[in-house]
């Protein structure tokens, strides 16, 4: 075949333009869509409760991905900081998952227990009352809102939908769960809880 | 992976491999072209040629297939075929672990033996010491150590805990957790309790005030001492002193007593070995000592 022949008919060369650029995606990220691996929680995953679920809204919202990312690497440095590497089925129940690109702030993924609630309220308030050197902004008026309860049982009917595994009785607590909860509550909530199930350290 | 996914991954990598050989020598021209073919198309008389593409170019190409053969024979690419090194990123991972931990053992070695107050004079100790203390401590008790409102100063020489060897060995591995209860008092008693407590770090207050609240220190002298200066068993702070955690205000100590207060210091068992935390406590004297040192 001549390369004119390609240069000359452009539904031919669509074609194969198409099919050069997708086969890598086909041969890497499709598979991946069936592995239990990367579909299936890893062992203590849960979804996130109603008022974690708030939390990790209001984290999404408030851009913290765009510091703080959500993987930690498998190098030896990062598990010595932050823990043991993360996994992909830790992130089953994440829609987007928050891993990130970019660390001005330190990672997350695994800063569940790491700090007190009451750190993070006086950190997420004035974070220079704590670390004088931190460059992080202050988020106090999130102490101001409440969650809306409604909202939540929404997000959680359609998460279902999606196939994260609530119950009956979750989706029907959840207004009441919210109840009087703050977006600062609800936030650090969402903090503690990440990656608790597997970070390393012994159950306490 | 199942092997369907793994016949499907190999069929595309083999697949795309070939196709980009076909592609390749199928539109290439051989090298026995000899006069100048043109694409036919011609302005004033300039033609455009098709000449072949240039043999180190074409050869270029030959270079990265070859390559991309020579990888999925020694790395894991095809399905589930491993790769003949037998390499995995979770391995690597796994054996720096290990190499890391092999020099940390030689590293924590000559400390076995040394007590902490010696360690406290280990330049070397420290030095390893102050960068744990970055990572672990820094972001509640202050990257000097300074402490801030609700979380210790660790420089003063005022310690909640005991601050033997010991102690602070448990501090770090166990963690500490302090409750001042809610002792559901009135407003008014509050206030004055509130008062009484800064009477006893000094202050000048009325007479009622020191009457009525010495009445009624009696519920926290449990905790506090008879004399208000604490009981370092229970992480009771002194309350003679001038150090305030949690805000030498009126409206922070009526704060604490109308609400009670959790002091939490979290455990570090899991998250640092005994060697690190051996270190780390002779740290933790060395920057206690240094403030009494300049305060001299």
């Amino acid at each position: 075949m001549k390369h004119e022949t390609i240069e000359k008919n452009s539904a031919l060369m669509g074609v194969l333009i198409a099919l050069v650029i997708s086969v890598a995606g086909i041969a890497e990220i499709v598979p991946l869509m069936f592995q239990a691996q990367t579909t299936q929680p890893s062992p203590g995953v849960i979804p996130y409760p109603a008022v974690e679920l708030a939390g990790r809204d209001v984290y999404v919202s408030e851009g913290c991905y765009n510091c703080h990312s959500q993987m930690i690497r498998p190098f030896v440095s990062e598990s010595l900081r932050y823990g043991p590497p993360s996994l992909a089925g830790e992130s089953v129940y994440d829609r987007p998952f928050q891993w990130g690109s970019k660390r001005t702030g330190p990672d997350l993924a695994r800063v569940g227990g790491r700090y007190t609630d009451e750190w993070h309220l006086a950190h997420l308030i004035n974070p220079r009352d704590l670390v004088p050197e931190s460059n992080m902004p202050g988020f106090p008026w999130l102490q101001d809102k409440e969650v809306d309860g409604e909202l939540i049982t929404t997000k959680m009917r359609a998460l279902r939908w999606l196939g994260d595994p609530y119950t009956d009785e979750q989706i029907a607590s959840a207004s009441s769960d919210v109840e009087g909860v703050t977006e600062m509550d609800a936030l650090i909530a969402y903090l503690q809880f990440l990656g608790v199930a597997n970070n390393g350290r012994a159950q306490q | 992976m199942s092997n369907f996914w793994s016949i499907f991954v190999i069929v595309l990598v083999v697949g795309n491999i070939l196709g980009m050989v076909w592609l390749l020598f199928s539109t290439s021209k051989g090298s026995d072209v000899n006069e100048a073919e043109t694409t036919g198309h011609e302005w004033d008389g300039i033609k455009e040629l098709n000449n072949p593409l240039p043999r180190w170019w074409l050869w270029l190409f030959v270079l990265t297939i070859v390559y991309a053969v020579g990888y999925l024979y020694f790395y894991p690419g095809l399905g589930s075929y491993e790769g003949s090194l037998g390499w995995s990123q979770k391995g690597e991972f796994e054996q720096a672990i290990v190499e890391n931990n092999a020099r940390k053992a030689e590293f924590y070695a000559e400390f076995k033996e040394m007590d902490i107050p010696v360690l406290a004079t280990s330049a070397k100790a420290m030095e390893a010491a102050e960068r744990l203390f970055g990572n672990n401590c820094s972001t509640c008790h202050g990257s000097g150590g300074g402490g801030a409102k609700g979380f210790p100063n660790l420089t003063d020489d005022d310690w909640l805990y005991n601050n033997d060897p010991a102690s602070l060995v448990a501090t770090l591995t166990n963690g500490r957790a302090g409750v001042m209860p809610n002792l559901n008092l009135s407003p008014s008693d509050v206030t004055v309790m509130a008062y009484y407590v800064k009477h006893l770090a000094g202050d000048e207050v009325s007479e009622h005030v020191q009457l009525e609240g010495k009445k009624r220190f009696a519920t926290c002298a449990a905790c506090h001492g008879q004399d208000g200066t604490g009981n370092k068993a229970l992480g009771a702070p002194n309350l003679t002193d001038n150090v305030w955690l949690h805000g030498s205000r009126i409206a922070d100590i009526e704060k604490i007593l109308r609400e009670g207060k959790r002091g939490n210091m979290p455990s570090f068992k899991s998250i640092l070995s005994q060697d690190e935390i051996r270190l780390l406590s002779a740290y933790v004297l060395t920057l206690s000592s240094s403030e009494e040192a300049s305060a001299e």
